[in-house]
């Protein structure tokens, strides 16, 4: 064959791969984007006139804002507690010589994804019952909490690893304590690391359906993610109009969030300081 | 200003390594002190543990009337300028300046004003808003210099300032770090590993290897008589002639060929064995006037050129299957040999110093 041809139909082929694709990633998105605002919504994504009758219906249901509610108290106090907790833990685990201080980490790692799995459920619930922590949404924070740290700490370690020890030293000549170093030099260098870290807690936690479920037992401290759950009409159909309109209202607030961050730090997963 | 006096100073690391071991040392008032050695020999080392970031093992250090040897860092009235300057990226210039005295709880106006007063001598006035990564190499270096002058410290402590900066840009901070010391005349403690920029500076310098000081004394001191092959072979833009012999009839047989013994060397022995160390500067080419008896003659092996000088490698001796030695001398530019011609080669005794041909290859004093 020509290897003109050749060159070209392999090219076109890989247009079109790329293409369905990204039809099959699209699909849901133009779900989620047209429904709420069609009259009869199904599976299809259709825009059969438009209408805001769905978010009427929305507004007027009684659980959907205090789910949203919610959903911002748990997501945003375990974003601000991993932050916290995390920038601390690296900034410690990057400048103290822990003998095994890696292997630690690496062992942290594996066992998150324990904490907040399925597997870990049982144990976690009968836990939380003794500290009577259970139906309370700092429970549910702290489990999360936990189930996100140690990626949270080696993602920020990594930021704080790239932060050169004469910055602090600098700070130490001209006086500085140990909380001034830290307050005025490392956390605002690796800001945008915390930043980072902070928006992928958050959408951790706001699209986490099985910790509250589980933890929570009362429908009015439940978030967005499990009373979506719970839209079903008498005969068992889900109501297409309440979760399609829900479901977009509830990724807005991530969307934006998500914007904003990047638009003040500029994602970055790994350390590093602009020259 | 402050006299700095280190005694028996020894920082040993976890792992067992001496950086500083035993160090004494007296640095007077508004001195401009080098301290020049080959990297890892310490001189860093010492630095850090003059500002406190290294703990000395054993043996104080002074600063003026106070034994700072258990102070933290802070507490020493010292301002530090670090190799990579270490200007904290998400300050204004003038934050950067004023830290020392944010630290110091000077309220936010008073510390504008005094950045604002260390910025302007160092042409750093119209810089203040800027960031530090907006800032050329030698900008960021004011940058830093300005905010250790803010603090107003005891003593300046410099690690390797000019080593970031190019070479052209190297020559210009040169001349100024010198001219703003003397203004300031605050003592001066800066770390280079730069022959040259230490002859260059500084009013006295120390020569350190293994973490142990070789030479202290005046640039024209260590430069002139280097207190051993060490010291010898590390300072001078060209390569010191060191070549080993021995004494023979009141003259100095390096294989080959033979050198007068300089004056006031008569008491070395028949047969001892020495170091003949003469810098190339100090060979000429011999005129018609020389005494034949201290003429070094050879065959011009290599010819490389310095600019206004020439460094002219000569290959002496070497008949009879005997091996050569080489002796380096820098000519005038005019004066540039043809390699391979011959040329009669003219050190000047009084210039010549002798090191003993052992381990420690110290000087041989007359």
């Amino acid at each position: 064959m020509n290897p003109v041809v050749r060159t070209l139909l392999s090219r076109v082929g890989g247009y079109v791969g790329a293409c369905l694709l990204v039809v099959f990633f699209a699909l849901p998105l133009l779900w989620l984007v047209l429904t709420p605002f069609t009259p009869n919504p199904t599976y299809r994504a259709s825009l059969s006139g438009v209408t805001l009758d769905n978010f009427r219906a929305l507004v007027d249901n009684p659980q959907v804002w205090p789910s949203i509610r919610n959903s911002l108290v748990l997501a945003g106090g375990s974003a601000l507690l991993v932050v916290a907790l995390a920038a601390l833990a690296a900034y410690a685990l990057s400048r103290v010589r822990v003998p095994g201080r890696d292997q630690l980490l690496y062992a942290l790692l594996l066992l998150s994804s324990i904490v907040t799995g399925t597997a870990a459920m049982v144990p976690l619930f009968l836990m939380l019952f003794q500290l009577g922590l259970i139906d309370r949404q700092v429970g549910v924070v702290l489990v999360l909490t936990g189930g996100l740290l140690p990626a949270a700490v080696f993602m920020l370690k990594d930021f704080v690893d790239s932060v050169p020890r004469s910055y602090e030293e600098s700070a130490r000549v001209f006086g500085a304590k140990p909380n001034q170093v830290l307050r005025h030099v490392v956390l605002p260098v690796i800001r945008p690391g915390m930043a980072t870290v902070g928006v992928w807690a958050l959408v951790q936690v706001w699209g986490n359906f099985l910790v509250p479920y589980v933890l929570l037992a009362n429908p009015s401290k439940q978030p967005a993610a499990v009373v979506m759950y719970t839209f079903y009409d008498a005969g068992g159909q889900p109501d297409f109009a309440l979760i399609s309109t829900f479901a977009l209202v509830y990724s807005v607030p991530v969307v934006l969030l998500y914007l904003v961050v990047n638009r003040r730090y500029g994602f970055a997963f790994q350390g590093g300081i602009k020259g | 200003m402050a006299t700095v006096e280190l005694t028996d100073l020894v920082t040993q690391y976890p792992n067992g390594v001496r950086g500083v071991d035993g160090v004494d040392l007296a640095i007077a008032d508004g001195e401009f002190f080098a301290l020049l050695g080959p990297s890892g020999c310490g001189k860093t080392t010492l630095l850090r543990t003059l500002a406190g970031l290294e703990g000395a093992t054993e043996g104080r250090v002074r600063i003026g009337e106070r034994d700072v040897t258990a102070l933290e860092p802070g507490e020493r009235d010292v301002a530090m300028v670090f190799q990579d300057y270490a200007l904290f990226p998400h300050m204004t210039v003038s934050e950067n300046i004023a830290y020392p005295l944010r630290i110091q709880k000077v309220a936010r106006g008073e510390r504008e004003e005094r950045a604002r007063e260390s910025a302007d001598p160092l042409s750093l006035g119209a810089l203040l808003e800027r960031r530090p990564a907006q800032l050329s190499g030698g900008q960021q270096q004011r940058v830093a210099l300005a905010r250790a002058i803010a603090c107003h410290p005891q003593v300046f402590l410099f690690d390797e300032p000019l080593s970031n900066l190019d070479a052209r840009l190297r020559l210009e901070a040169r001349t100024f770090l010198k001219q703003l010391q003397r203004r300031l005349g605050v003592t001066t403690v800066f770390v280079t590993h730069d022959q040259a920029e230490a002859l260059a500076m500084s009013d006295r310098m120390a020569v350190m290897e293994a973490g142990r000081i070789r030479q202290v004394g005046t640039p024209r001191e260590v430069f002139q008589r280097p207190a051993s092959l060490f010291v010898a072979n590390f300072i001078g833009a060209t390569p010191m002639n060191l070549l080993e012999g021995a004494v023979r009839g009141g003259r100095i047989d390096l294989g080959g060929v033979s050198v007068p013994l300089p004056a006031g060397h008569s008491g070395l022995g028949d047969g001892e064995r020495v170091v003949w160390g003469v810098r190339p500067e100090y060979v000429a080419t011999a005129g018609d006037g020389v005494p034949a008896d201290e003429v070094v003659e050879g065959e011009v092996s290599a010819v490389e050129n310095l600019g206004v000088t020439v460094l002219v490698t000569v290959a002496v001796g070497g008949r009879d299957g005997e091996e050569g030695v080489e002796v380096r001398a820098v000519l005038p530019e005019d004066d540039e040999p043809e390699v391979g011609a011959r040329l009669r080669l003219h050190p000047q005794t009084a210039r010549v110093l002798l090191y003993r041909a052992d381990d420690d290859g110290a000087l041989v004093e007359p």
